[in-house]
């Protein structure tokens, strides 16, 4: 009986060998092999050429998940502050942008920054002269702060939700000063919503391909666009396949170093 | 510094809804532009109505995200139940496995399945693979782990005992599963399917990389507008679809709301007998 209920794993795991763990092994065969088929180095020797793009890349995306740790934290505490009913209705609001398509949202980012845009059409009425907010680094991570916040605050209030105000009672009747409570006890209980955030912001925005090419200049390029050019406009998929794997193995570093932190408690990613 | 904090909070929340209600603005705009209001029109609406093309792309969109959604619950709900009852080694390493589509970057998937694609059509020596089929084969592998991850806490809530209770009243297996272990872990899957179905109708990175030129969605095509200037119709589309989904995110809420009352009111009268 046991083992025949065993048995209806069977297809998902057909299906996770085929369509998860194979592609990424062809991911391998052909970021080692060339457009003929033969095995070669070159791909992943070229690497060299894009360092600055990797870690401009790198640089970016912490930059983005800590201004939305620094954000997310205090909107998630505040949410949880709210009375049950209206609580869930802010939750609501948080999630609906993240059905919503990111790429007009993000245009419109572009509408209220660019040089004839809305902030600037403010700015110059008022008599301050417009400011070139766009094409700079800053835009990108602005970009990239506004579409991946709501997946920083969703994991931060589903752990600060669960915490228990008897900890923090009893820490305040031990005399504990507001600031010690915030810092000894709400913080180091929430470090796993913290470490499921910076990833769930991180991954994304280290790999993205629109918001840098909408937002950011000629000069802000990102790993995610030169993957994306490699297989859509200049057909080299053993390039892409190389980048693709370093981004891969970067992702899963950065991940390792993080989960570090938690321990061996499980990250619950939804 | 509580009143610091809620004004804080309004400003995140503007910061977040602002670009959305400039694209509403816009879908009333008789301008083009998204930075310029020239004049209030429902123009955009007629020309929505009057796209066929448009409604066939989301009707597209829509049943990708269905077919996906289904597949994807019933092969991960069995999945589920199957993985539940292996070993602790063995389920951690498929867990970990299963995870794999969630902590990758949305690029390295769709480009590991378009590689695949390509791969085994080099194989056939098949021109192009890419289409309806590889489209739908790649949501299902995505949308599986979300189902998967909604459907194991509620097995892990449920009690050992059900299941033999089930089977000493005369249940056979499977009319125990029908009607004991499904009711319970229903509600997993409900939220499985529904995350499954909303992570495929918004997707857009990793069906770029795998969609044909016979079978788009509407996703990709907003990409390919965003291209050149976007037409003020599909501002119409967006402040429809989010009119929408408010409706029944809230129509939702209301209904968890009732729910709880009902059974918060069960449990007292159970508690004061």
């Amino acid at each position: 009986m046991k083992s025949r209920v065993k048995l209806l794993a069977a297809p998902y795991l057909a299906w996770l060998l085929i369509f998860t763990i194979v592609p990424l092994c062809v991911v391998v065969y052909f970021a080692f092999t060339d457009a003929d088929g033969h095995v070669t180095l070159a791909n992943l020797g070229a690497m060299r050429d894009y360092l600055p793009t990797f870690a401009d890349s790198l640089l970016l995306a912490a930059i983005s998940a800590a201004i939305c740790l620094l954000i997310g934290y205090p909107t998630a505490y505040a949410i949880t502050r709210a009375p049950a009913s209206r609580q869930r209705f802010l939750i609501l609001l948080i999630m609906l942008p993240m059905c919503m398509s990111f790429l007009l949202r993000t245009l419109a980012l572009v509408a209220l920054l660019e040089d004839q845009g809305i902030l600037n059409n403010i700015l110059s009425a008022v008599g301050l002269g417009r400011v070139t907010l766009i094409r700079r680094p800053a835009a990108v991570v602005a970009g990239m702060v506004y579409n991946y916040l709501p997946y920083m605050i969703m994991p931060l209030h589903s752990v600060l939700v669960k915490l228990d105000g008897k900890l923090i009672e009893a820490a305040q009747d031990l005399g504990c000063s507001r600031l010690r409570v915030l810092l000894r006890v709400i913080l180091p209980l929430s470090v796993p919503g913290i470490i499921s955030g910076v990833t769930m912001v991180f991954v994304p925005a280290v790999s993205t391909f629109y918001i840098s090419k909408k937002l950011g200049g000629t000069s802000t390029a990102m790993i995610g666009d030169i993957i994306e050019s490699q297989f859509k406009t200049s057909y080299n998929l053993n390039a892409g396949a190389a980048m693709s794997l370093v981004l891969m193995i970067i992702v899963f570093i950065c991940m390792g170093i993080m989960n570090r932190f938690t321990g061996d408690s499980e990250v619950d990613l939804l | 510094m509580n009143k610091l904090l809620k004004i804080f909070t309004i400003l995140v929340f503007a910061f977040l809804y602002l670009p959305i209600l400039l694209l509403i603005l816009a879908s009333f705009n008789s301008g083009a532009s998204l930075a310029a209001f020239s004049g209030a029109t429902f123009y955009n609406y007629a020309e929505l109505f009057a796209d066929d093309d448009l409604i066939g792309l989301m009707l597209n969109s829509i049943l990708i995200s269905v077919l996906a959604a289904a597949l994807a619950t019933v092969l991960g709900t069995a999945a589920a139940l199957g993985i539940f009852r292996m070993r602790k080694p063995v389920r951690k390493l498929i867990l970990n496995a299963t995870n794999i589509p969630i902590t990758n970057p949305d690029i390295v998937t769709g480009i590991s399945l378009s590689l695949l694609f390509a791969f085994v059509g080099r194989l056939l020596r098949i021109e192009s693979v890419l289409g309806f089929t590889t489209l739908l084969l790649a949501h299902v592998t995505f949308n599986l782990p979300y189902v998967i991850l909604s459907v194991m806490p509620k097995l892990r809530q449920l009690n050992p005992s059900l299941n033999e209770a089930a089977l000493d009243l005369g249940y056979t297996p499977i009319q125990a599963f029908f009607k004991a272990i499904l009711p319970e872990i229903m509600p997993g899957i409900l939220t499985g399917a529904m995350t499954a179905f909303t992570m495929s109708l918004d997707d857009f990175v990793i069906s770029y990389f795998v969609y044909g030129p016979e079978f788009s969605t509407l996703p990709i095509e907003i990409y390919n507008y965003t291209k050149k200037p976007v037409p003020p119709k599909i501002y119409a589309l967006f402040t429809l679809t989010f009119f929408a989904l408010l409706l029944i995110m809230i129509a939702m809420n209301l209904l968890q709301i009732r729910d709880e009352k009902r059974r918060n009111r069960a449990f007292d009268k159970v508690s004061t007998r």
